[in-house]
């Protein structure tokens, strides 16, 4: 037991789509520093958990505290401006600016605690240093993901929240973005990563949660989890299954 | 900002000095008249359409709240034509804000209801029981305080500070802002931008730049009907003026004035079947292989539009 409350808490998170509970009394904290995985089979929540982090939705019940406060239905920029940010499954880069102005953008508006950015050297970390000048609309995909990253990066958060950064990247693009992600962590930012890729999960995360029907089966290391009857059986289907 | 003074000096001051001079050279002043008003209110669907990703159809009810808000200032309270001018500013700010709802519609839907809320308020405004009013369907007449020298000067006030705000808009944060809102709203509000805050600004500044342009040419015409300042087709030219010289640039608004609005006063008025023909195919073939407007041609070979 840690005497530092933890950054992130969500306690019993409740949220509906009419009479669909996508997330169903979640509960789970993240300290700073830490890189938690959040996995689960297609439609157990793990994305709509990170859309009620970040404001996207309101939650319909429970709680979600940030550094003490309770965030809970905030809209997003403010979130932002608390030190919350993301990335998203699909990137939606700003396509008629210049991957530049992107980042600026995001360094202008997003109250960076540390200060104004040095974007060139964001850029060079992400390997998009030599599209600086590029509209957002001619990057590739793994590029625009990139982009998304710095976007969120440029704004300063102390809790960072990856949907799915690793699909559809190569291997080599993997260990790179494995690499970024600890670096990332290193620096005291606490990161909510989901994936499906679960070599890549093992790789980065101190601890996974393992997410069924919009809550929590499993809190632990992933050797563990592959381990553990309820995890197995969600993901491969048990015996009882009809 | 050193962008921001040379796109004022290159562009903003060379088209204030001709619009000042011209009229001592060209006689139909009504024309250059209208010049100004379209440059304005194309300026003004770009702040709107160009920095935000919403056309108005109903762009001409602030120009028309503009025309009424000056003309109920001058008959009814006797107000000089500079503080009626504030008062039709302000009923189109007002109008602006009553229609802020509107924003949470996007696309098409956003297009119409705002083309229904522009047609209420002319109903509104044209009912006879109102005629004690606003004079009801009979129409309006300043004589009183009709002065055109004066209010081609205002005129021409007010398209400088619109062209000033769009170069503004171009080389400033919050334009930038803007743009990313248009691009893509949710990534904007991660980006740490308030959305509904950009969007209202932008909302209310297309509205007032609208509503003074209607003032000023309230008083420069001064004997008007609702259907004149409440016509359709003014909201028609403005956004095909804005759109065929490319949206979000300084110079597309300006290019698509003077080359439409010259094909029109070149042919339009003498031949109105082939000016229609030729405005009917310009609008297909804009809309069809040209949607980003004449900027876009140089944008692809790499010229940046100012």
């Amino acid at each position: 037991m840690s005497p530092e409350p933890p950054l992130l808490s969500v306690d019993g998170l409740v949220k509906r789509f009419g009479g669909f509970r996508a997330l169903d009394g979640l509960s789970f904290h993240l300290n700073p520093g830490e890189i938690l995985g959040l996995v689960g089979p297609n439609g157990s929540g793990k994305t709509t958990c990170i859309n009620v982090i970040s404001g996207l939705y309101a939650p319909d019940g429970g709680g979600v505290r940030f550094a003490g406060r309770a965030i809970g239905g905030l809209p997003s920029h403010r979130l932002v401006h608390l030190g919350i940010n993301r990335t998203f499954q699909v990137p939606k880069p700003f396509l008629s600016l210049t991957v530049r102005e992107n980042v600026a953008v995001a360094d202008g508006y997003g109250r960076n605690p540390r200060g104004p950015v040095d974007i060139d050297t964001l850029l060079a970390t992400l390997d998009l240093r030599p599209v600086a000048e590029r509209r957002a609309a001619e990057l590739n995909s793994a590029q625009q993901k990139m982009l998304d990253l710095a976007r969120a990066l440029a704004t300063g958060p102390r809790l960072l929240l990856i949907d799915e950064l690793a699909a559809g990247l190569n291997p080599a693009e993997l260990d790179r973005v494995a690499v970024q992600i600890k670096e990332i962590a290193r620096s005291g930012v606490a990161l909510l990563v989901v994936e499906h890729l679960m070599g890549f999960i093992g790789e980065i995360t101190d601890r996974v949660i393992v997410m069924n029907a919009g809550k929590e089966i499993f809190e632990g290391v992933m050797a563990d989890a592959i381990q553990d009857k309820r995890v197995v059986e969600v993901f491969l289907g048990g015996e009882d299954e009809g | 900002m050193p962008r921001l003074l040379r796109h004022t000096l290159l562009i903003l001051l060379p088209l204030v000095a001709a619009l000042a001079l011209a009229p001592a050279l060209y006689g139909n002043h009504l024309l250059l008249f209208n010049v100004i008003v379209f440059l304005t209110l194309a300026q003004g669907i770009n702040i709107i359409y160009g920095f935000t990703g919403y056309l108005p159809f109903g762009y001409v009810g602030f120009f028309g709240a503009g025309a009424y808000g000056f003309a109920l200032a001058v008959m009814h309270l006797h107000a000089l034509p500079l503080v009626a001018l504030a008062a039709g500013g302000l009923a189109a700010l007002l109008l602006g804000v009553l229609l802020t709802p509107l924003l949470r519609l996007s696309g098409a839907y956003f297009s119409i209801a705002n083309l229904a809320a522009a047609l209420a308020v002319l109903q509104i405004v044209s009912n006879p029981a109102l005629e004690s009013v606003t004079k009801g369907p009979y129409g309006i007449s300043l004589s009183g305080v009709f002065d055109p020298a004066l209010a081609y000067g205002v005129a021409l006030a007010i398209l400088a500070a619109t062209t000033f705000l769009v170069i503004w808009l171009r080389h400033s944060r919050f334009g930038m802002a803007l743009q990313a809102i248009r691009e893509d709203a949710i990534s904007a509000a991660m980006a740490g931008i308030d959305v509904v805050r950009g969007r209202v600004v932008a909302w209310l500044l297309a509205a007032l730049v609208a509503g003074l342009t209607g003032s000023v040419y309230a008083w420069y015409i001064s004997v008007f009907y609702p259907e004149t300042v409440f016509g359709g087709e003014i909201t028609i030219f403005a956004i095909v003026f804005a759109l065929f010289g490319g949206t979000a640039t300084i110079l597309g608004p300006i290019l698509g004035v003077v080359i439409l609005y010259g094909i029109y006063n070149a042919i339009g008025i003498s031949a109105p079947q082939y000016f229609q023909l030729i405005y009917g195919l310009l609008i297909m073939g804009l809309v069809l292989f040209l949607p980003n407007g004449l900027a876009s041609l140089l944008r692809r070979r790499g010229i940046d539009v100012p």
